[in-house]
């Protein structure tokens, strides 16, 4: 069976692999020896796992037709708690097993934040009833303050050596963030695609009211998903934590949008119902290719909010099936 | 029978209001005087004015983030513009100039969101980013402080001025008719036009309006662009009374905004919303920014009870409607 050229680009995942090729390709040539250099690839794949993480997060969430606006205020608010564990507790001076050890217990305790953080937000959502935008708006903003109120507003620093390891360490020369978020990746597309939960989720997301009548345990699912929302925020704070060697309330505030754009960009339907992890992935390198690339042309940085903006709007375009009916409309008449 | 309904958010909003007052004026008896009212209706301008806009599109069913943006953008952009062409233009011709900018930004929306039908979340948040990035790669990101004479002839305008027993000073710029202006235009085309009805019918179910005949298109159309000129005006405000045209400012208020829109009970799910409930909760929110000093609160706690306050004021209706819901079935 030959498939045309045309069907097989009727899936959004294959439009976005063409565009990330595409991308990808267009800044090699523009400046081949500066982009394709070890340098500049390495320091991407440090780079995007942070923001690709939290984009998981919203997905997830996006996937039964809610939303996380709390993902941002979760991860700072992990990080914040892991930092003080970190630097008043374990203090910079910690070397060894000792350190090691500390490092692994903050992990345990943002991941055990995030996790009430979500059960928070799914609690909202599932028992009282509220909308997910709503819920998560409101409960981003206790995040952030408890954070804020914590740490007075200031950053905290002074970790240990070992703590950097997460988010600037090398194994077998490929960067530990970029090991986690494949590890990530791959266990949410597992959950998604391959479990009873997964399929409970996206039946949920279609039709929230068949899934009610499938005797499908919608309040238990809401919980559990805006739970994997949170733990998945915590270690973006993690990253974010190392990579910044300090935590503090207010970083990474421009991520919230960036994590919508990037879920939105990898044919999430943010109604619920649809939407592959392979997307996502494939966004989000076609949004570092492109940021990347803008930062060698001497781009600004708002340059980049801006050319960001218009990919997010020209992809939804794309995909309309609105668009498609009135251009072919056009082309009839 | 007009009971005091509970469940309503502007009644529960008041009372919060009263409370606050009450313990406000208990900690400190200097809380109830005319500058502190002069000082909450002066920085509840820009925010009413936003949040007047922001609830008439939650009524229509859809939510926008990017008001602030245009806010920035027209603001900012109006700014250079008579600097380098026209700095002696009187301040309503200015006001005008920053509107229609505002408008026409609401108008990319406005085709977005009417004629594609994509989802107004992620497309205004696509906007707002698009209408930032352009400002400050395109337009300029500087500051400016010199303002055109007549923006700062107009900060100078005062509708109430007066001294206190103390010898400090208070007042009330003209400015704040512009929110009242705002207001009563808004209530006219809400509730005395065809338009008005239109904008609760497409909220409540756009289908059922479509099929009794309302053109979807153009009133959503209208909303955006209605939003944006207000998000100009806004803006220009902004820059006049604070006699400064920084293009980084107003972009992160939208959340406060729509914190405010939602505790006055306009409902995300669109078909209902109030102006009165709408300024209650604009007036809580600034009441939260400006005195929770005052109650011994430091104000490091300001963004936790903005988000404690949202919760409550959003999850008790919410709660009561899905018990009401497990009654019905």
């Amino acid at each position: 069976m030959s498939r045309t050229i045309s069907s097989r680009l009727s899936s959004p995942e294959a439009r976005l692999a063409l565009i990330a090729v595409l991308v990808f390709v267009f800044m090699a040539v523009l400046s081949p020896d500066r982009f394709l250099s070890v340098q500049n690839l390495t320091s991407m794949a440090f780079q995007f796992p942070e923001f690709a993480i939290l984009a998981l997060a919203v997905t997830v969430t996006m996937l039964t037709g809610g939303i996380d606006l709390s993902v941002v205020g979760v991860s700072n608010l992990s990080a914040v708690v892991a930092a003080m564990i970190l630097a008043s507790i374990a203090g910079e001076t910690a070397v060894g097993a000792g350190a090691v050890m500390w490092l692994i217990l903050s992990m345990v305790v943002a991941l055990s934040i995030g996790a009430v953080c979500g059960l928070f937000n799914g609690a909202l959502v599932a028992f009282v009833g509220m909308p997910p935008i709503l819920a998560t708006l409101g409960s981003g903003l206790i995040f952030t303050g408890i954070a804020v109120a914590l740490t007075g507003g200031s950053a905290v620093m002074g970790f240990p050596a070992a703590a950097a390891w997460l988010g600037n360490g090398l194994v077998l020369g490929v960067p530990v963030p970029l090991i986690l978020f494949a590890l990530l990746a791959a266990i949410v597309a597992f959950i998604v695609s391959r479990t009873a939960f997964g399929l409970k989720l996206i039946m949920f997301g279609a039709n929230p009211r068949a899934a009610r009548f499938a005797a499908i345990n919608v309040n238990g699912l809401l919980l559990r998903v805006y739970m994997l929302s949170g733990a998945l925020s915590a270690v973006a704070g993690m990253l974010v934590m190392s990579r910044a060697n300090s935590a503090k309330a207010d970083y990474g505030s421009s991520y919230l949008l960036l994590s919508i754009l990037i879920a939105v960009l990898g044919g999430v339907n943010p109604y619920g119902g649809y939407g592959k992890v392979i997307g996502v992935v494939l966004a989000v390198l076609s949004m570092q290719f492109l940021s990347s690339g803008l930062n060698m042309l001497q781009v600004s940085n708002f340059a980049r909010e801006l050319i960001w903006g218009v990919l997010l709007i020209f992809v939804m375009l794309v995909n309309s099936p609105r668009a498609a009916a009135l251009l072919r409309r056009e082309r009839t008449t | 029978m007009k009971n005091i309904n509970l469940a309503r958010n502007e009644v529960l909003v008041a009372l919060v209001i009263l409370a606050f007052c009450a313990f406000a004026a208990l900690s400190d008896p200097r809380f109830l005087s005319i500058p502190t009212l002069t000082d909450l209706l002066r920085n509840g301008i820009i925010l009413g004015i936003f949040s007047v806009g922001a609830m008439l599109v939650l009524v229509s069913g859809g939510i926008d983030v990017s008001f602030t943006a245009i806010a920035a953008f027209a603001m900012y952009t109006t700014t250079v513009f008579l600097l380098e062409y026209a700095p002696g233009l009187p301040w309503y011709v200015i006001f005008a100039i920053a509107m229609v900018l505002g408008a026409l930004l609401g108008c990319i929306n406005g085709v977005l969101i009417a004629v594609f039908r994509l989802p107004t979340l992620i497309v205004t948040l696509g906007t707002l980013s698009v209408f930032r990035g352009f400002l400050l790669t395109f337009v300029g990101s500087k500051m400016i402080s010199a303002l055109p004479p007549d923006m700062r002839g107009f900060s100078r305008m005062m509708m109430v001025r007066g001294t206190n027993a103390d010898g400090s000073f208070y007042s009330l710029p003209w400015a704040f008719a512009a929110l009242v202006i705002v207001v009563v235009l808004t209530w006219f085309i809400l509730h005395k036009t065809m338009l008005g009805r239109s904008i609760f019918a497409i909220g409540g179910s756009d289908e059922s309006a479509r099929r009794i005949g309302i053109h979807v298109t153009r009133v959503q159309f209208f909303v955006y662009v209605y939003v944006g000129a207000l998000a100009g005006l806004a803006g220009i405000i902004h820059a006049s009374m604070s006699r400064l045209a920084n293009p980084f400012d107003l972009v992160g208020l939208e959340l406060s905004v729509i914190a405010a829109v939602v505790l006055g009970g306009a409902r995300l799910a669109g078909g209902y919303g109030t102006l009165t409930g709408t300024l209650l909760g604009v007036a809580l929110i600034v009441l939260v920014q400006n005195s929770l000093i005052v109650l011994g609160i430091p104000s490091t706690f300001q963004s936790i009870t903005i988000g404690i306050l949202i919760l409550v004021g959003t999850g008790l209706p919410a709660w009561q409607a899905k018990r009401a819901e497990a009654r019905a079935a």
